[in-house]
């Protein structure tokens, strides 16, 4: 097996892995029954989905150029995917998507309001 | 090569699918969002898959846009999220929005026909609120009459009045059914 042959090889399973991600994200977000479970199974393609998917177009193009620009999509990825996620969530806490009796750990609720003794990293009042 | 390409392809494509039936489905606006991303994101891998399968290097541009757009967007739409009413967490059918239509329409007309009746109303009004004020007028001088004959009709030009003279407090009693009556004649020359 010749090295290209290799490669190749190396890229296919970057690839399917990536969609497998992908997959698994659509899945998630069909099944789960809360806003957040559904936030957390879309996380799965837009990091690791997405950094498997462009090492592998990176393996297969083959070129120190195309490499840097793919870095550029997963550096800005990463550092997006969290802020909007931040955003989505915090929508869906002040709009009264979350239900705070099926979080184990509640922040941004007075310590007094749902729990009766606060944890160790909650704020005191 | 061409059987890892043709697997990532199914797997994406019914990733973009289970995607868009959560879009359809998705109670609120912020489930349709976290569904809008992951297809965004399932779009980038696709324009990504293809750029591998043909070698090519001219679509990579496509791939920075996307995830820009995808962030915008989610971002945008969080931001601005509001309490939904309750029958915004599904598409209405058809059917559906021709009946609100249909009520809004007839809602409209029936405050047009409202607004209609009204005017005849007061413009019966008004005919006989100055005939009446012509025979007060007639019958009494002096300044016992306190009953306006209409209140509707007076009550603006008797506020334009009030500005126009305001230090005649002492003979107010006394103009008070003429300024009364002038105006409702007026009104009804006023209107064909």
């Amino acid at each position: 097996m010749t090295v290209d042959g290799v490669l190749d090889v190396v890229a296919g399973v970057c690839l399917v892995l990536g969609a497998f991600l992908s997959l698994v994200a659509g899945i998630g977000i069909l099944h789960f029954k809360d806003l957040l479970a559904r936030m957390h199974a879309a996380t799965k393609p837009q990091v690791l989905g997405l950094l498997l998917m462009l090492v592998g177009l990176g393996i297969r193009l083959e070129s120190w150029g195309v490499a840097g620009l793919l870095l550029l999509v997963i550096c800005f990825q990463m550092l997006t995917a969290p802020v909007a996620a931040h955003m989505v969530g915090r929508a869906g806490y002040r709009t009264g998507k979350v239900q705070s009796e099926h979080l184990a750990f509640d922040e941004l609720t007075d310590a007094s309001d749902n729990r009766d003794e606060p944890g160790p990293s909650s704020p005191r009042t | 090569m061409i059987y890892a390409v043709i697997l990532a392809a199914a797997f994406l494509a019914g990733a973009a699918i289970l995607a868009l039936v959560r879009a359809e489905k998705g109670p609120s606006m912020l489930d349709r969002t976290v569904a809008f991303d992951v297809f965004t994101t399932t779009l980038v891998a696709g324009v990504a898959l293809e750029a591998a399968w043909s070698r090519r290097t001219d679509t990579l541009v496509l791939l920075v846009v996307l995830s820009l757009v995808g962030f915008v967007g989610s971002v945008t739409i969080s931001r601005f999220a509001a309490v939904e009413p309750e029958d915004a967490a599904r598409v209405r059918t058809r059917e559906e929005v021709e009946e609100e239509r249909r009520a809004e329409r007839a809602a409209e007309e029936a405050a047009v026909r409202a607004e209609q009746e009204r005017r005849e109303a007061l413009r019966a009004e008004g005919v006989e609120a100055a005939v009446r004020a012509a025979e007060k007028e007639a019958a009494e001088k002096a300044a016992t009459a306190g009953v306006e004959p209409d209140g509707d009709l007076a009550e603006p030009d008797r506020g334009a009045d009030a500005e126009a003279e305001p230090e005649i407090d002492a003979a107010e009693t006394l103009a008070e059914p003429t300024r009364a009556g002038e105006p409702t004649t007026d009104e009804t020359e006023a209107r064909p």
